[in-house]
């Protein structure tokens, strides 16, 4: 009966073979959004809003980065909601100049961002995030120090970065 | 040999049982039933891991992040709030504290250019298909009929009679089938001996992959090409085995061989190593696969937009892209994806098995030299059999917030078209230079002889208005006091304030009288002594957009390169200034920067040209010759006029 000892070693072999390698070959996709996140700037915001939507678990790279557009859209909107609510307050130059800049992400960077998430061309979903950044930035800075946005700036930046180091990783 | 390699890893396990298999071959019917068990097992196992690991999972994805870990090791680094990562648009010209700026109508509207090719409003990118024929240039370009920022990208058409008075269009590819239907993006035409034109054009699919599509004129005896029509059996080419469905794009100009078949080119990596793939066909429809490239260089990532055309080493004329034979050298283009800048290298063509080598490997594509060392990208040449030359285009994008693009409703030019020629002299670099049709724009002109610009001054140059101006210069330089000075800072530095022995000095365009705003183009020299009495001079030509405009909001860098000058030469420049775009050209063309500035006091009438000298031990003798251009009036195709 050698040959089955033989067969049943190599069997086992075979097994221990496939198993091993399986986890580097990354089996399970939980582990794809933390490598993904772990090349961004904020690892944790990052993990916490990729697990925030149900797609996540079985996305590809693109598919993250095409989640975390959604995010940014869900920031842009914080924001103008509050810009709305503080024009009727306390409107101001600086918040005027908000409003345009959150405009600018929300019919051009973030359709940018998405168009060139789903077709393949991942520097024009850079350019769109990376703009997104730019743009919370400036609106913040626009009060010299004494901002009312500056939680929803600070959102919509940190999640943009997210977006552009992801787009980066498909390049 | 270079080859495109099969990397699904799991071969190895059944190769293990044949050998066991051959050790013990005394008694081949036991070990075939064994032999079955325990290849019903592996596959078992294999088709068990092959399906975890596929599914929902893009293979070509992970293998990109394995490598591209290495790239991103500053993020750790990074202060909350900066955004890091280069793009195309968002250079890093923010900091903490950087407020916007509150941009007039009357600065944005003065951004836009007088003579450079740009659409009536929206996005432009690369240039696609340029040709002549019929007594026009055609251009094509990636274009979004939508909006300011990338997206819906469709072809875009003009067509001129001499590259610089051009007349739109309509559309000339738009994405309406399956192959195409999620981008119509970039490609290259063929003209075929008979006069036929083929279009080839990268598509991407419904199925998010990217395919070569073939499209033909709808009618090849109307001058203006107005409508395409596909192929009705495209994709004409789709990524073979290896390659990623996202590494697979814009197809050459083919050429013709000994081999009478056409061969053409296209771009594409594996494992961070940016390539280019070889195909062959005889109808346009069908094509074969080399099993080599043409060439590839690790490192380098994703090649897009490739080039390759021979150039006469004579230097004298362009050349068919089918050209070939002694006295002819071929240049590999690349536009590399990761970095966003076009790299060239010249080098020999063995058409024998249709592999390239550069002629130096330490210019090697990707690593060598630039075909411009600004914002510039996805540039594209074609043969113009009109006038035997081999001109080249180039997309420049805008270096300002997208807000500003969105406000002024549109975003990129292209450069003026470009000779290009191998540089006999050096015979280490082209040389490009604006089209000659450009001087037909030329209104009045102003000349200067040998001003003389001592160190640490400005001297104004009294031409009238300065924003829209052709420019070619000389300098001579006398040395100040002792010869023994050696200075070997060399480079462009942090910019024109940056004084050493022999420079910067240039010219200061774009600029006001109170030089609040201004935009410094200038050479840079700099000898080594070594110990021994040997010096070697090198020069940098440099342009230094630091100070080009208060705002904050925009990208203002240091661009430059070394530029060889030869013994008998004079430092030479050529500069076109265009409102918010200023292309120079040093050495006849060896080096060449395209820059964007978006100046908010130096626009109109109020901006200046003056000559300048921050060196501190030499005067500089200058020569210019200016003129004022005039605007082309791009505007579109009168089809209402009788003609």
């Amino acid at each position: 009966m050698t040959n089955l000892k033989t067969t049943t070693t190599l069997f086992f072999f075979l097994f221990l073979i496939v198993m091993t390698s399986l986890p580097s070959i990354t089996l399970c996709d939980e582990k794809l959004i933390e490598s993904t996140c772990r090349q961004t700037p904020n690892f944790n915001l990052c993990v916490q809003s990729l697990k925030s939507f149900p797609g996540s678990a079985t996305a590809d790279v693109r598919g993250l980065g095409l989640i975390m557009v959604k995010v940014m859209q869900s920031k842009a909107n914080d924001a103008i909601n509050k810009i709305r609510e503080l024009q009727r307050s306390a409107p101001s130059p600086a918040l005027t100049s908000c409003a345009s800049k959150y405009n600018a992400i929300v019919v051009g960077d973030i359709p940018e961002a998405n168009e060139a998430f789903s077709k393949g061309m991942p520097k024009f979903a850079e350019n769109g995030a990376n703009d997104a950044a730019n743009e919370a930035t400036f609106c913040e800075n626009g009060f010299n120090g004494r901002s009312p946005l500056t939680q929803q700036n600070n959102a919509m930046r940190d999640v943009a970065a997210i977006t552009a180091a992801i787009a980066r990783q498909l390049l | 040999m270079e080859g495109i390699k099969d990397d699904v890893g799991h071969v190895p396990l059944l190769e293990a049982e044949e050998e066991e298999e051959e050790e013990e071959g005394r008694r081949p019917l036991r070990l075939r039933g064994s032999y079955l068990g325990i290849f019903g097992s592996t596959v078992f196992l294999v088709s068990m891991a092959a399906l975890i690991i596929y599914q929902g999972h893009d293979y070509y994805d992970e293998a990109k992040i394995e490598n591209k870990g290495n790239n991103n090791n500053n993020y750790n680094k990074v202060p909350r709030g900066v955004a890091e990562g280069v793009s195309a648009k968002s250079n890093s010209f923010l900091s903490e504290t950087t407020p916007s700026y509150n941009w007039t109508n009357a600065m944005l509207s003065w951004q836009r250019t007088a003579f450079h090719f740009q659409p009536e409003r929206n996005w432009m990118n690369d240039p696609n298909g340029p040709l002549f024929h019929k007594g026009w240039y055609h251009l094509f370009y990636q274009y979004n009929p939508f909006s300011a920022v990338w997206g819906n990208i469709t072809w875009g058409h003009a067509v001129s009679r001499d590259l610089i008075h051009w007349l739109y269009l309509p559309e000339a590819i738009v994405r309406d089938m399956w192959f195409d239907i999620n981008g119509a993006w970039s490609g290259s035409a063929t003209l075929l001996p008979g006069g036929e034109i083929v279009m080839l054009y990268t598509g991407y699919t419904h199925q998010q992959v990217q395919v070569q599509n073939l499209a033909y004129p709808a009618d090849a005896s109307d001058p203006l090409l107005l409508n395409w029509v596909k192929y009705a059996k495209n994709p004409v080419m789709v990524p073979p085995p290896g390659i990623g469905p996202n590494d697979f794009r814009d197809p050459t100009t083919a050429w013709f061989g000994p081999d009478n078949k056409w061969t053409l080119t296209l771009g594409s990596m594996l494992n961070d190593s940016g390539l280019s793939l070889v195909y062959k066909t005889t109808d346009f429809i069908n094509y074969e696969l080399n099993d080599h490239f043409l060439h590839i260089v690790p490192g380098t990532g994703m090649w897009e937009c490739v080039d390759f055309y021979p150039v006469s080493i004579n230097g004298s004329v362009g050349l068919d892209t089918s050209a070939n034979g002694p006295g002819v050298k071929h240049v590999l283009k690349a536009s590399l994806d990761d970095t966003k800048l076009d790299y060239y290298a010249i080098g020999t063509y063995f058409i024998e098995n249709d592999t390239w080598i550069p002629d130096d490997p330490d210019l090697d594509v990707g690593i060598g030299l630039r075909l411009d060392y600004g914002k510039y990208y996805a540039s594209k040449s074609f043969y113009d059999q009109n006038k035997q030359r081999r001109v080249l285009w180039g997309w420049i994008n805008e270096s300002d917030s997208e807000v500003a693009d969105i406000t002024k409703g549109w975003a990129s030019l292209q450069t003026i078209p470009r000779t290009v020629l191998y540089d006999k002299k050096t015979g280490t670099n082209l040389l490009q230079w604006p089209v000659e049709e450009i001087e037909s724009l030329r209104l009045s002109s102003h000349e200067f002889k040998e001003l003389l610009v001592k160190p640490g001054t400005v001297v104004p140059l009294h031409i009238g208005p300065a924003t829209q101006l052709d420019i070619i210069a000389e300098f001579e330089i006398e040395l100040l006091g002792s010869e023994g000075i050696v200075n070997n800072v060399e480079g462009c530095g942090v910019g024109a304030v940056e004084r050493s022995a022999f420079g910067p000095f240039g010219i200061l365009a774009i600029a006001n009288d109170q030089l609040s705003e201004l935009t410094p183009i200038y050479f840079r020299l700099s000898n080594h002594g070594n110990g021994t009495s040997t010096i070697t001079t090198s020069t940098s030509f440099c342009v230094d957009e630091t100070r080009s405009s208060k705002a904050p909001d925009v990208s203002k860098q240091v661009f430059g390169s070394k530029v060889p000058v030869l013994n008998d030469e004079k430092l030479s420049l050529r500069v076109l200034v265009d409102h918010s775009i200023i292309e120079s050209f040093a050495q006849g063309g060896r080096t060449v920067i395209s820059s964007r500035v978006y100046p908010t006091e130096a626009i109109y009438g109020a901006a200046r040209l003056f000559l300048f000298n921050n060196a501190t031990d030499i005067n500089i003798k200058a020569s210019l010759k200016i003129w004022q251009l005039n605007s082309a009036f791009i505007r579109p195709f009168p089809f209402h006029d009788t003609q």
